[in-house]
């Protein structure tokens, strides 16, 4: 197998976009073509889930090749519900690992935002197992709501913890131009204050308003190449080391300890035992907190702390910009936003963007390694992935 | 024998209590204040509006073109028991909402704009403008429309709104919705917020002026889109000359 390497990192504004999805893909794509210095592509993986659904559009990454002149590329987009994007890199990964190509175009794109937020939310709730979930209306905040319930239950997590989890990763955002969200928010305004109830109210008790990232539309990209062509183009030399992938059972009752992210443990455990690294060798994560609940599991299920205590990390700061293992430094799905499909690949450009030094006020000082964690469905399908910087 | 044309063009004003001002903790931390605003401060609020026309996003070019005519109107005495509220946040508009006494027990809301996002300020706005027509003004209800998706899940929604689809709004003779006196009590502890009296230097700094916000809501960036339809159907040029665009706004 082959090294692959992150030559070119691409991204746009996550907000409200007001131009079509293929666009949206293909300014991504073309910054990260011009970050790299490459014009041409030997395969491109476009990462999306709702556009049939939500934009009536389909065979994507055709429409982006074209759009970029990128013909005759190979291309095939990748539905992989949240989980679209790292699965997206993790064929980009496998095209060039195997010596199949030389440089591989890997482009997230969502526009969710085209329709309104019940439309979008019942979108992503196709997510769910259709005959014992989603026929019972439930979603994806109602799945977090019920996985947080118990997590408070078993290991004392509470809503201060939560609530601890939005505001760090809503004003880390304040510290990176392309997030959504671009407005402090604090402690006392959401959940201390006489006035919190009203500011932040539950959306699925115990989750707040507050607790869960918004709906964005935004795209992201990364173009994937060997380490010859890495060389030649000579930009940062950033590894993609480690790469896992696990799935769990479909229906979240079906799952013996519904508290265990048993998907996310395996996809960690693989991702590291390939890279070589451990889980105290990591600089600097991107951990999918689509709701603040998941931060802290995650936090746990791929080894920075042992389970139960990811919240006593938080608290202790651990998991901020200066602390032991940062952890969503550009504001993770919470404050970055989360175009579903766009977020796999977005978490590998704050990473790659970190790894380069490229942070600014929110770099992790000295960062050599990073891992990102997408995690699709309600825990059902996961990847893991981890770089190195090697220069 | 001279007529005074001026005194029949204007509306002869009822009389109405006014607003006493309350203020409130944001999920920022900051202290926002709601107070009523009178004619002599409307050219300061025209001022803010104006820009939000050209915001070709959110509904808010419409809501902003109805809220500066309303606004004018109501500064040259052409517009019936018309009042203002503003919600300011250091000094800064952060929102506006406005209505109209149609009758001493009928109220009618005309528009809630919030120029700062994300902090529920055009909500906390609305509750507002409730509270002053069935608890100041002591109306029985007050007719309500949306113009946008996010209006129609704060009000109608959030507040349970009954239909009056039998009467005609006079934004634009839509159907009608209604707030009550009884929904309004079952929303008061969820969605009614705010503190009196307002301490004297948060109320002085609102009354000093009312300054430009300092984050409104832009125009999408999308000003080539007839371009695009015209000469570049793959969209190609389009993405190149976007690129340099955010790239000169530093955003690259
Ligand atoms: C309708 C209106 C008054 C409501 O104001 P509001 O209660 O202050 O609420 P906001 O509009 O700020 O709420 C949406 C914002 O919440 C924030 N938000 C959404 N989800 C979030 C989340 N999970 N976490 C944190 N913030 C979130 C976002 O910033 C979002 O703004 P965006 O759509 O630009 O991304 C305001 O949207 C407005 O003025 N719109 C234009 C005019 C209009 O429609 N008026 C009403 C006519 S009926």
């Amino acid at each position: 197998m082959r090294d692959v390497y992150v030559a070119g990192i691409g991204i746009t504004t996550f907000t409200r976009l007001e131009y079509p999805l293929v666009e949206i893909a293909s300014y991504a794509s073309m910054m990260a073509l011009k970050d790299a210095g490459v014009t041409e592509v030997d395969q491109i993986y476009v990462a999306n889930m709702g556009a049939p659904r939500v934009n009536h559009q389909t065979a994507l990454a055709s429409a982006v090749a074209d759009s970029l002149s990128l013909l005759p590329a190979g291309a095939a987009a990748i539905e992989n519900g949240p989980a679209s994007g790292a699965a997206a890199i993790k064929a980009g990964f496998q095209a060039v690992a195997s010596g199949m190509d030389d440089v591989v175009l890997v482009t997230g794109v969502e526009r969710m935002r085209e329709v309104n937020n019940l439309e979008a939310t019942d979108f992503v709730a196709t997510l769910t197992h259709p005959l014992t979930e989603y026929i019972y209306g439930v979603t994806l905040p109602a799945h977090a709501a019920m996985f947080a319930r118990l997590y408070m239950e078993k290991y004392g997590v509470t809503e201060r913890h939560l609530a601890m989890v939005g505001v760090k990763n809503q004003n880390a955002a304040l510290n990176n131009v392309w997030a959504h969200l671009q407005q402090g928010i604090t402690l006392e305004g959401i959940l201390d204050s006489p006035e919190a109830m009203t500011n932040n109210p539950y959306v699925a008790e115990p989750l707040r308003f507050f607790d869960a990232c918004p709906v964005s539309d935004g795209g992201a990209a990364i173009i994937l190449v060997s380490k010859e062509k890495a060389q030649e183009l000579g930009r940062p030399m950033i590894r993609l080391s480690g790469l896992g992938q696990a799935t769990d059972t479909h229906a979240v009752f079906e799952r013996e300890e519904p508290t265990d992210l048993l998907a996310v443990r395996k996809a960690a455990k693989d991702a590291y035992e390939m890279s070589g690294l451990s889980p105290e060798e990591i600089d600097v994560a991107e951990l999918h907190d689509a709701f603040t609940i998941l931060e802290i599991a995650e936090s746990e299920e791929v080894g920075f702390f042992p389970k139960g205590e990811g919240h006593i990390a938080l608290e202790k700061g651990e998991t901020a910009l200066g602390g032991k293992i940062p952890i969503n430094v550009g504001g993770g799905l919470k404050g970055r936003g989360h175009p579903v499909g766009a977020t796999g690949v977005a978490q590998a450009w704050e990473i790659v963007t970190q790894l380069r030094g490229d942070g600014e006020k929110r770099q992790v000082e000295g960062a050599k390694t990073g891992l990102t964690l997408n995690f699709g469905g309600f825990g059902n399908n996961v990847v893991c992935l981890t770089f190195v910087r090697e220069d | 024998m001279s007529v005074d044309l001026e005194k029949i063009l204007r509306p002869v004003e009822a009389e109405m209590k006014p607003y006493e001002p309350k203020y409130m903790m944001l999920a920022s931390g900051e202290a926002v204040v709601v107070r009523q605003v009178f004619r002599d401060e409307i050219p300061d609020l025209l001022k803010h509006v104006e820009p939000l026309i050209h915001v070709e996003r959110d509904y808010y070019d419409v809501v902003a073109a109805r809220v500066y005519a309303e606004l004018l109107g109501y500064y040259q005495y052409r517009f019936q028991d018309q009042y203002v509220l503003a919600l300011q946040v250091d000094g800064e508009l952060a929102a506006i909402v406005n209505g109209r006494q149609v009758t001493p027990t009928l109220g009618l809301s005309l528009h809630t704009l919030a120029l700062r996002r994300g902090l529920r300020i055009g909500a906390h706005g609305f509750a507002a403008k409730m509270e002053y027509h069935i608890d100041t003004l002591g109306h029985d209800e007050v007719l309500i429309v949306a113009e946008s998706p996010i209006g129609f899940r704060r009000w109608m929604i959030e507040y349970k709104l009954e239909k009056r689809f039998h009467i005609p709004h006079e934004l634009g003779g839509v159907p009608s919705w209604a707030l009550t006196r009884e929904l309004f009590d079952r929303a008061r502890s969820k969605l009614v917020v705010g503190r009196r009296p307002v301490p004297p230097e948060l109320l002085d700094k609102a009354l000093e002026s009312i300054l430009p916000p300092s984050d409104p809501p832009t125009p999408a960036l999308d000003p080539l889109a007839a371009t695009r339809a015209m000469y570049d159907p793959t969209a190609t040029a389009l993405v190149q000359q976007r690129w340099e665009m955010e790239k000169g706004a530093g955003n690259a």
